[in-house]
């Protein structure tokens, strides 16, 4: 297909329709991960790599399944395909493994990813479900990780703590401390409340962003019929019409 | 008409099987490629916990091999316990036991203690717990050196009757805004010390 709007499919995972800052799909790890920004990151790579793989397969595979199978079929793709996550994560980032806990295994119920494969896959060529399915899990993990970082400043005053426990001890530089080494932290930011209010705010955040945008096309809009409208008059000498 | 039907529920009946075979096939492919990884870290991650307590220089018995499990019935202790035997050429150096607090604030609280031969502690971490962030948790290395007290102290020093956090009349500092943590880690403590001896 060539007239894949790939342009759209990139402003719809990353702000349009954003998993978590719209459809608010997937809330259960996003809330319960977000207390710093590198389990954000984290999780949200996990559940990037998940939407990545089964988007693809199901797309791959749709001509095949028919309408009637086509649920018990996503739901066997995606929950093997974090199962593969889940046990590569385990054997080869054993620690963040670690951290992250249950909510790898998890992925399989953030309706995000089921969502994508009935919306979108099961509709599309290969390529564009494949990139759907990156940038919207690019839009997820980038809130995972500005909530995370978020609760995490306010919190505990820095940022990407533990960022050894992901990316080895070379990492340890990526440690930022944000507030001075005496501040005592806001600790409803860390418990779950914070996770809340963090989302609620950057939603908040969204929606101004929104309007300010939309009231500034519409104005651009009428300026340009006023300026159409004035030179019709020039040219014409005849009013327009009501 | 009926044969239609039952065509097509064979149909993708079939088509499911087959999709639930090819998982099966990518599962058992991915666990047998990684299992061995796996087990190794998990490995890794109890000896990394026991060489908090006993550094790798100071024993060269298999440690992991040496562990025993212990039924416990004392009242706020999980009802199991684990206990590792750490020796250099034969004598016995240290016993590490990890035992289950279930007198944490909101959760259990694990815990490794160890124990020198002479029944004076070693020192003891904590392995997990739930404790509220910012107040609870100063019971981690990383956050507070409380627990570091802990090493040298035996049930004669303090006395039996002060093994207790300030509040309940002992001698262990709680923490400001938490006592619930620091005593169900004390009383652990004891609790084990006692069971050594």
């Amino acid at each position: 297909m060539s007239d894949v709007n790939y342009k759209q499919i990139i402003a719809d995972g990353l702000w349009n329709n954003n998993a978590g800052l719209v459809q608010l799909l997937g809330l259960c790890p996003l809330l319960a991960v977000t207390n710093n920004a590198v389990n954000g990151l984290g999780l949200g790579l996990a559940t990037l790599v998940t939407l990545l793989i089964s988007n693809g397969s199901v797309s791959f595979s749709r001509h095949w399944v028919s309408r009637e199978i086509r649920i018990p079929f996503y739901v066997m793709v995606i929950a093997a395909n974090v199962t593969v996550v889940d046990l590569l994560m385990n054997a080869y980032l054993h620690n963040l493994h670690n951290v992250l806990g249950i909510f790898i295994p998890l992925i399989v119920t953030n309706c995000a990813i089921i969502a994508r494969a009935e919306a979108f896959a099961s509709k599309n060529e290969i390529i564009p479900s494949i990139v759907d399915g990156f940038m919207m899990g690019l839009g997820f993990l980038v809130l995972l990780v500005v909530l995370g970082g978020m609760r995490e400043v306010i919190g505990s005053g820095t940022l990407f703590a533990n960022a050894s426990v992901m990316f080895g001890d070379a990492a340890q530089g990526l440690t930022m401390q944000v507030f001075d080494k005496d501040y005592p932290g806001f600790l409803l930011a860390i418990l779950p409340p914070g996770a809340f209010l963090g989302l609620g705010l950057i939603i908040a955040l969204k929606n101004i962003i929104d309007d300010r945008l939309e009231t500034k096309r519409i104005a651009k809009r009428q300026q340009e019929k006023a300026a159409a409208e004035a030179a019709s008059k020039v040219i014409g000498g005849v009013p327009a019409s009501e | 008409m009926a044969n239609d039907n039952l065509k097509a529920i064979w149909r993708a009946g079939s088509m499911l099987a087959f999709f639930a075979l090819v998982g099966v096939v990518l599962l058992v492919v991915v666990q047998w490629l990684t299992k061995d990884q796996i087990a190794e870290n998990a490995r890794l991650m109890k000896l990394q916990r026991l060489h908090e307590i006993v550094s790798a220089a100071d024993y060269n018995n298999d440690l992991l091999a040496s562990a025993q499990t212990l039924p416990l019935s004392i009242e706020g202790l999980a009802d199991t316990a684990k206990k590792y035997t750490a020796s250099k050429s034969g004598t016995a150096i240290a016993d590490i036991y990890e035992v289950t607090s279930l007198q944490g604030y909101s959760g259990p609280i694990s815990l490794v203690i160890g124990i020198n031969a002479d029944n004076s502690l070693r020192g003891v971490r904590v392995i997990s717990h739930k404790e509220t962030p910012g107040l609870g948790d100063k019971i981690e290395t990383s956050k507070d050196d409380w627990i570091l007290q802990f090493a040298g102290k035996s049930l004669q020093n303090p006395e039996l009757n002060r093994w207790k956090v300030r509040k309940d009349g002992g001698d262990f500092d709680q923490f400001t805004g938490a006592t619930i943590t620091p005593r169900a880690v004390v009383n652990a403590v004891r609790e084990v010390l006692s069971i050594n001896e």
